[in-house]
């Protein structure tokens, strides 16, 4: 047979590292969509619908200022505890949102996956994307109290550097999706992980310093905390803000390093598993 | 024609053995066996699988050697019994999972309806839903905007577009997703079922819509059903799966017939040859006999049929409130009639069937043990194959006319 082997697409069982950015983009819609579904999902049936966004934060804020800085007495520096607990909060849920989520997308998308392809790798960055707009509407509110303190004299001191905290959350943003990525990756094999995770995020919470100065860890788990990417993160980003702790550009191009080895190991987890997770969820 | 999908020896390997682990625990498991020189406890899952098995017993094909083509604007029918392996070709033709060997060949733009309404969310509105369920499925924002009004009016919900589809009656839900797949525009279109939703005028119009879209447009449409006559009415191929092989391909009228004829071959009988599990009642075995108690399952209109069941138990019977229900099906799986019965204790359950009622052909039975309205303990499908030859019976002058499939209870009347 004379025919023209001009075939636009073979499937087939190799199982080559492919990661075709093109058809991501011809997706774009898509993502946008998911992220779309995400909130009605969430929102639509409750009564204070997004105004959660808000009470969230706060309330989180409120319990660790009565906890850890009126009960246990832990140090802010002698920074106001609300901005100094909600800054660390703000980011750190950023963080913990987009790991938990994408660490369970396999199992929460079965049904769509199971039935349609589209690039996998979709529904975690909408996930990452959902997350940031989430993130977004928090921050907002971090923004407000933060300029109430702002002009309030002598409370805390911002730094010029305040320009680089886009590139904090897209850091944050970034590690969480990794490590997300490679659990979720795991999970599809070992589904006792999914187990692990949340109480595993409370853990990494207590090892980075959300609730506490740097100044102020522990010296017995003190290497841990230094060795913890998200720390020089969380630090960076309260001292550009609020003056508390320092930036230090070694540290965060350390975070920076481990950031991009733990998202390029994820998508390469994600890759291998994506094509086969069908047949063992 | 030129071909648009080519499909060279390809197999989908299937591995018992991991499906049933997952679990660290059972890993830790193999592994220290492994460790002390044993034999891997998990790796006798395989054995229970009596289907086309590889040399290693953990392994299954679900699929193996399977090569065709298919040319520009078919309608390609895939018939097969249960796991024969027609999910899994679409499966693997859709992308939803990848083939163990072998290669799929396609040339232009593949969608799958392996179920309406993929990624549909109640709290959505239908307008919503119709993007983001296009988008799923491949299709670009303004396509869909290009047609989202002749989407709306094939499901005929456009008072209810900006309403959230929770509160949409099943079939006007059932009835939107088909339209934005109808309205997909891909060069392949994969179907699986899907005819088996919504109201028969409904069904009507997405039949009509398939053909329309195969001949005038010129696409190539895979379309997997059990009811053999929309494989008949629809395609203009089909394919006969079976154990994960092609046991035939050619037109819809050769290879339903000789489906349909193996299917009697190995027929008449059901044997359960798996573990009930913990149900409180199960089939044990059912079989058909003539009036001389013979197993048979070919039978003469006028002769009367005997089916018998065996039926397991685990029940105390102070108070059984299970029923058996039976169903006759004719060979398109279409009910033809139902009989419930109390189930009792240590009975051997006859049903019979009277001669001169079923018109010739085949038929099976779907059957079940239920607790009415509540619950389905045991339930079979398409078992107990057998078949019927006329014996001389006034329409039989007829031939192969489709006089319909029972016998009437009638007279005529000649007043002058």
């Amino acid at each position: 047979m004379k025919e023209r082997e001009d075939w636009t697409e073979i499937i087939e069982a190799k199982s080559s590292f492919d990661f075709d950015l093109g058809e991501l983009f011809r997706h774009r819609d898509l993502l946008f969509l998911f992220v779309k579904r995400d909130f009605a999902a969430t929102y639509k049936q409750t009564v204070l619908g997004p105004a959660w966004f808000f009470i969230q934060p706060l309330l989180t804020t409120i319990v660790f200022t009565i906890i850890f800085g009126k009960i246990a007495g832990i140090s802010t520096e002698g920074y106001p505890k609300i901005i100094f607990y909600l800054s660390g909060i703000v980011l750190w849920s950023y963080f913990a949102e987009c790991l938990t989520r994408t660490s369970t997308v396999f199992k929460d998308n079965e049904s769509i996956l199971g039935k349609v392809y589209f690039p996998r790798i979709i529904m975690p960055l909408s996930i990452v994307a959902s997350s940031l707009v989430k993130f977004g509407i928090q921050f907002l509110l971090f923004l407000i109290i933060w300029t109430y303190y702002f002009f309030k004299a002598n409370t805390i001191h911002p730094s010029a550097y305040l320009l680089i905290s886009p590139f904090l959350i897209l850091l944050m943003g970034a590690l969480g999706l990794g490590a997300g990525l490679i659990i979720s990756a795991l999970t599809t094999r070992y589904r006792d992980l999914v187990f692990v995770i949340t109480f595993g995020v409370q853990l990494l919470m207590f090892i980075t310093p959300v609730i506490y100065p740097l100044s102020a860890a522990n010296s017995n788990f003190k290497l841990l905390i230094y060795l913890n990417p998200i720390t020089p993160i969380i630090e960076t980003f309260r001292y550009v803000f609020i003056g508390a702790g320092n930036m230090n550009l070694l540290n965060l191009g350390y975070s920076l390093l481990v950031t991009l080895l733990i998202l390029i190991l994820g998508i390469f987890l994600f890759n291998r598993v994506e094509k086969n997770f069908m047949d063992s969820i | 024609m030129e071909s648009v999908i080519k499909i060279e020896e390809l197999g989908k390997l299937y591995q018992l053995g991991t499906i049933g682990t997952g679990t660290l625990s059972r890993d830790m498991e193999k592994w220290w066996a492994r460790m002390r020189g044993k034999e891997d406890p998990f790796l006798k899952l395989g054995e229970i699988n009596d289907r086309t098995k590889s040399q290693n017993e953990n392994f299954v094909w679900a699929l193996k050697d399977v090569s065709f083509e298919v040319k520009k604007g078919e309608v390609l029918g895939i018939i097969g019994r249960n796991g024969a392996g027609k999910s899994t070709l679409l499966k693997l033709l859709s992308k939803v999972t990848k083939p163990s060997v072998g290669r799929i060949k396609v040339k232009g733009k593949i969608a799958s309806l392996l179920e309406v309404g993929t990624g549909f969310h109640p709290e959505l509105t239908g307008r919503e839903n119709v993007f983001l369920n296009g988008a799923i499925m491949g299709m670009a924002r303004f396509e869909i905007q290009s047609k989202f009004d002749q989407i709306i009016e094939f499901a005929g919900v456009e008072r209810y577009i900006d309403t959230p589809v929770k509160r949409y009656s099943s079939g006007m839900y059932v009835r939107l997703a088909f339209a934005v797949a109808a309205f997909l525009e891909p060069e392949i279109l994969i179907i699986d079922e899907v005819l088996a939703v919504g109201d028969a005028e409904f069904q009507k119009r997405c039949l009509g819509r398939i053909k329309e879209v195969s001949e005038s447009d010129g696409r190539t449409i895979l379309f997997v059903s059990h009811n053999l006559g929309s494989i008949h009415t629809l395609c203009t191929k089909a394919l006969w799966l079976d154990k994960g092989t092609v046991k035939q391909i050619g037109t819809p009228g050769e290879v339903i017939k000789s489906y349909n004829q193996t299917t009697i071959e190995n027929a008449g009988e059901f044997v359960r040859d798996k573990d009930p599990g913990n149900k409180p009642l199960w089939f044990e075995r059912i079989y058909i006999t003539d009036w001389k108690n013979e197993k048979k399952s070919i039978f003469l209109h006028d002769e009367d049929i005997f089916i018998h069941y065996e039926i397991g138990n685990n029940l105390s019977w102070s108070d059984n409130p299970y029923n058996l229900f039976c169903t006759i099906l004719d060979e398109n799986g279409q009910r033809i009639f139902s009989a419930e019965s109390e189930v009792l204790k240590d009975n051997k359950t006859v049903l019979k069937i009277k001669g001169n009622m079923l018109v010739r052909g085949n038929y099976s039975l779907e059957t079940f043990i239920h607790k009415p309205m509540v619950v389905q303990v045991d339930k079979l499908k398409e078992v107990c194959l057998f078949n019927i030859v006329d014996n001389g019976s006034a329409l039989n002058i007829h031939g192969d006319y489709d006089y319909g499939r029972v016998f009437g209870n009638f007279e005529w009347k000649y007043d002058n």
